[in-house]
């Protein structure tokens, strides 16, 4: 009920009329982190029993998967042993947990190493390409979808949404396949496999290869790795891409009808104003939310895109990890997955908070 | 020279080469909602060509209304030669019930029918320049600053992600090139202008954390904020409380009756016509069927359909249990302008006259009072109000 | 006289030209889906794909001109010098690398690859939709204890959802071994929280519909109206998606065949196998890999351009 007379009323916390009620800041943020981290507890606790019950299912279990198929009895019931493997159900559980919370994953039947190790080694490599695809994902879906719902009906639009079912519809691996070789192996454009050339001479600060060459003055070396990147990041990003046009198509078709547009427009405001502040601004909300989804989606495809290139990041080691039975290393994945997932997700729900202000932040 | 002349305007939709849309255009419904936003929403640039009367295609001439037949003809004409006028400072309403053309009409004067998909035809001439004929970006530097609008939802006509403030001054800062600071303090004296307290706060909030009238009074401080020549209004309190409706026609009155500004007020709303409109043009079907002074048309009701409008309305001076007067059949009860009145199915008075081809404007009863019947109500005596 | 015959008449061209326009009728839901189905361009071509598919996965083992599994040809094909035999007037496609027809073995394959997506879908399904009609119950009519019983469901529901995919169906591999019927059970369980959610809020939004809360006041027992009110109108995302995740379950399936965990067993052809057993040629024979990969492609889409159009159809915000 608005003042119908134009007196100015003062602000007072318990006024009905001056009551801020747009309260959110550094405070409100970090309690919605705190809830949702603490909400990751039941998901993660959950995932390790579903992940110890299926250890324990393993054909042959975790001693024959140490010592091989070909395992004596007594071979097994020492490491049974040594493992606490004879032990009740819920002692092993408690043990798993706690090697868990400690970040001791095990070591990598494949390496030898520990499994924690190996993900920190090669993490950087599947970060930099998993962000690379979602890079062009964005930077290319969403201007196109915004296009084609411009162009309703013209032949952008039809391209658009045509290419994106035709991109769903094609196995990452074999466009993987098809892009190494027609651009790598006939053209010779790109390389085939690997994250650098061997010999390119490249010190290593951060992990990430693009960013190290910039940080120790090696272009060259930065080049060489964008090169490495291009096939294995657009592979990648074919079905982030299908999903970010079709979604930008229809929420930009769907605020296009939207009463506030045709206010803007009746204000007479420049075209690019209309388009950015008054269009996009509300188009992208759902586009930022899938976005993080399928960050988190990734590193699915990239198992299989890594794997095809070589390329030396987790998606290679789980693809080897999968074919020697590594367990340690896909429990210890799968762990480490779920948390990323998580983790994604809360950072879509604070970005959704910064740019919606209709979301307020209890 | 009138501030603004409409001579026959012409809305179509649909019709030509627009496959894609077939199914979805014949289901649609009368709501004017499912008019020309809904389609496609305003087009980029939102060019509007005048294709001149559109002759052949009269016999497509069908309402939004109506199905169009299931073979031909999914065109649809949702004004068929509208023709008013609106002088410097002066207050005049198009009434009419929902489905009339009442909004597409306003679209069209402020071209923001989508560019694909809806054809025009006839004159608006806006300080002797044709609206309907001139190019996106002429028109776009008139919006906002000589001609503005205010719409019905005043919530979902507000952006919910932007600020009020930077609401009000990006068309300050559009149209008056006005900065930063002096800006935000031009858009805080708006807000105070409209009666919106603590106007300072309020322009770091939010759409949703002010109350509905709040919400069009911040729309209206948005077209007022350049002073335009002509403000049209369309349906500015349906969606508010009835104790806020009369709160904003007052405010609308006196900022139109300081600026000197025009008023075009559409609405279905017969007491806001009373209350403020100095001439009013009655719509129905997609044509002007009543046109006179406020006293006049309100005295003398001489359209079969303004007759009905003014007899529907429950009168709290009738004796008990005397029954309501409603008009009979919906807006869906129609047939074609071009094979005679589109009123004909729900009038009383419809004779074999009606029935053949257009009736035309004619004034039965005096000078500057027109309305198109051929059977007119003359007799004083009917007159319920 | 004159004047009654004035009054028929006008009544008379009054009906005639009133009777210009058809009034539509109100069709229901699913007739009027139908309707514009039939006009979707998209549908139909869907439609096309998906039947000339079925068909072959019926009658293809019969019009195969030769044994899918006969290494008949094997003398001609070396496979690790790189020497393979292209397509020819005896082989249309082909052979593969042990000296097989690649045309019958398409033919025949094509019913391996139905089955796999039928069966993923169906298994999707059922579990996924039983799970979600409890939750959606639960949480519309179930009462506080329904709510936590909901809470319960749709947090476990998150764990799964938070698995990517391949690596759930890797882990459902790993402990039953390496066959089609572990393929199937592994892309048919990835979609059981997609199915489970799907039904779910859609029952959630048509549990707070006003023809519930009416069904409700009448009196109606809380299990029929689930039954009879709430679950048939919450059913069309659930068919929309069940025809899109035929499309995913015969990718995925491909994806799995080629981490290795496929049907071992060569007797049996199968499109993904196919695939991922030519891939390792193709860079001597990409048309090895082409027959398989571009049929998987074809029919994946035929699946989802139908689910599409079918989606589009039902979307009660585009109804006239």
């Amino acid at each position: 009920m608005a003042g119908r007379t134009r007196i100015r009323i003062p602000y007072h916390p318990y006024h009905p009329y001056s009551y801020n009620t747009r309260k959110k800041g550094a405070r409100g943020v970090l309690r919605l982190v705190v809830r949702r981290l603490l909400q990751l507890i039941p998901t993660l606790l959950g995932l390790s029993v579903l992940l110890f019950l299926w250890l324990n299912r393993l054909p042959g279990g975790p001693a024959s998967a140490i010592l091989g198929e070909r395992a004596t009895e007594a071979e097994v019931a020492r490491i049974n042993r040594a493992l606490g493997l004879d032990q009740p159900l819920h002692v092993q559980y408690g043990r798993f947990l706690k090697r868990i919370v400690e970040l001791d994953l095990g070591t990598s039947t494949q390496t030898g190493q520990p499994v924690w190790d190996e993900f920190v080694l090669r993490f950087p490599a599947t970060v930099e390409l998993s962000l690379a695809a979602i890079l062009i994902a964005v930077a290319v879906g969403i201007p196109l979808g915004y296009l084609a719902a411009r162009r309703r009906g013209g032949w952008l639009d039809v391209a658009a949404v045509s290419g994106s079912l035709v991109g769903i519809c094609i196995p990452v691996f074999f466009l993987a396949l098809i892009l190494k070789g027609v651009f790598a192996v006939n053209l010779g454009l790109f390389p085939t496999f690997g994250r650098l050339t061997t010999g390119v001479d490249a010190t290593s600060v951060t992990g990430f290869a693009v960013l190290d060459g910039v940080l120790t003055g090696e272009f060259d070396a930065s080049w060489d790795a964008v090169m490495h990147l291009v096939l294995p990041a657009l592979a990648l990003s074919s079905i982030p891409l299908a999903v970010i046009v079709r979604m930008t198509r229809a929420s930009v078709l769907e605020v296009l009808g939207e009463d506030y547009v045709r206010t803007a427009e009746s204000k007479g405001l420049e075209r690019r104003t209309v388009r950015g502040r008054h269009i996009l601004r509300n188009a992208l909300l759902p586009v930022v939310t899938a976005v993080g989804l399928l960050t988190g989606s990734l590193l699915s495809g990239a198992v299989l895109t890594e794997s095809v290139f070589s390329f030396g990041g987790i998606g290679s080691f789980i693809r080897t990890a999968i074919d020697a039975r590594d367990y340690p290393v896909l429990v210890g994945f799968i762990m480490f997955i779920a948390m990323v997932y998580v983790l994604i997700n809360l950072l879509v729900d604070l970005a959704y908070s910064v740019i919606d202000p209709r979301v307020r932040v209890h | 020279m009138p501030l603004l002349d409409v001579d026959e305007l012409t809305v179509t939709f649909g019709g030509r080469g627009r496959r894609a849309d077939r199914g979805r255009d014949r289901d649609r419904k009368p709501t004017e909602a499912a008019g020309p936003t809904e389609a496609a929403g305003p087009a980029e640039d939102t060019s509007v060509r005048a294709a001149g009367p559109a002759g052949p295609a009269e016999d497509t001439s069908v309402r939004a209304a109506g199905p169009a037949g299931p073979a031909g003809g999914n065109a649809v004409r949702a004004v068929n030669g509208v023709s008013f006028s609106v002088d410097e400072g002066q207050v005049v309403g198009l009434v009419g019930e929902s489905g009339c053309g009442k909004s597409v009409t306003s679209l069209a004067l402020m071209g923001l029918l989508p560019r694909k998909g809806a054809t025009l035809g006839g004159r608006a001439d806006f300080e002797g320049a044709d609206l309907l004929a001139m190019g996106p970006r002429r028109i776009r530097d008139l919006r906002g600053s000589k001609l503005a609008m205010i719409f019905q939802d005043p919530l979902s006509s507000l952006n919910p992600v932007v600020p009020i403030g930077v609401q009000v001054t990006e068309i300050l800062k559009r149209h008056r090139g006005m900065k930063g600071e002096a800006a935000r303090k031009e858009a805080a004296q708006l807000l105070d202008r409209v009666g919106i307290p603590d106007p300072d706060r309020r322009l770091r909030e939010y759409p949703h954390q002010l109350s509905g009238g709040m919400r069009q009074r911040a729309l209206i401080a948005m077209a007022v904020a350049c002073a335009p020549r002509l403000l049209i209004a369309d349906e500015p309190t349906t969606a508010l409380d009835v104790t806020i409706q009369a709160q904003i026609l007052e405010l609308l009155k006196e900022l139109v009756d300081q600026e000197g500004t025009a008023l075009l007020m559409i609405t279905h709303d017969l007491g806001v016509v009373a209350g403020l409109c100095d001439q009013v043009n009655v719509l129905y079907a997609g044509k002007v069927v009543e046109s006179s002074g406020r006293r006049e048309l309100f005295a003398h009701p001489t359209h079969p359909y303004t007759h009905g409008l003014l007899g529907s309305i429950p009168r709290l001076d009738a004796p008990r249990g005397e029954p309501l007067n409603p008009i009979r059949g919906s807006i869906n009860d129609q047939i074609a302008w071009a094979d005679g009145c589109a009123f004909a199915p729900r009038c009383d008075r419809y004779e074999m006259g009606c029935l053949t081809g257009t009736p035309e404007l004619t004034e039965p009863r005096e000078a500057g009072h027109q309305a198109r019947c051929v059977n007119p109500v003359l007799a004083t005596t009917e007159v319920p109000a | 006289m004159s004047l009654a015959t004035t009054k028929t008449s006008k009544i008379d061209r009054l009906a005639e030209l009133t009777a210009k326009k058809e009034t539509s009728s109100g069709a229901s839901l699913w007739r009027e889906a139908f309707r514009r189905l039939r006009g979707s361009k998209m549908a139909i071509i869907g439609a096309v794909v998906i039947a000339a598919f079925v068909v072959v996965a019926i009658v293809g083992p019969w019009l195969a001109p030769y044994s899918p599994t006969a290494q008949t040809w094997r003398g001609e094909v070396l496979a690790n010098q790189g020497e393979f035999v292209g397509a020819r007037g005896e082989n249309w496609f082909g052979l593969d690398h042990l000296g097989r027809d690649m045309f019958s073995r398409m033919l025949v394959g094509a019913r391996q690859t139905l089955l796999v997506g039928v069966v993923s879908m169906l298994i999707g399904l059922v579990l996924g939709a039983l799970v979600g009609a409890v939750s959606g119950a639960a949480a519309t009519l179930g009462g506080r204890a329904g709510q936590r019983l909901d809470d319960v469901v749709m947090r476990v529901t998150d764990i799964m959802l938070a698995l990517p995919s391949l690596l759930l169906a890797v882990s459902i591999a790993a402990v039953l071994g390496q066959s089609l019927t572990t393929v199937m059970i592994a892309v048919g369980v990835v979609q059981i929280p997609i199915f489970a959610r799907l039904l779910r809020g859609s029952m959630l939004a048509q549990g707070g519909k006003d023809y519930v809360l009416a069904a409700r006041s009448l009196g109606i027992r809380k299990r029929r109206i689930v039954l009879t009110q709430i679950m048939p109108n919450s059913l069309s995302p659930v068919i929309v998606q069940a025809t899109l995740s035929l499309a995913t379950a015969i990718i995925e399936a491909a994806a799995l065949s080629y981490l290795g965990l496929g049907n071992p067993d060569p007797a049996i052809p199968e499109w993904g196998v196919m695939l991922s057993q030519a891939q390792r040629f193709f860079d001597n024979a990409p048309m090895m890999s082409m027959y398989p990969a571009v049929a998987i492609i074809i029919t994946a889409l035929g699946f989802t351009l139908l689910g599409e159009a079918m989606r589009e159809a039902l979307d009660p915000k585009l109804r006239g």
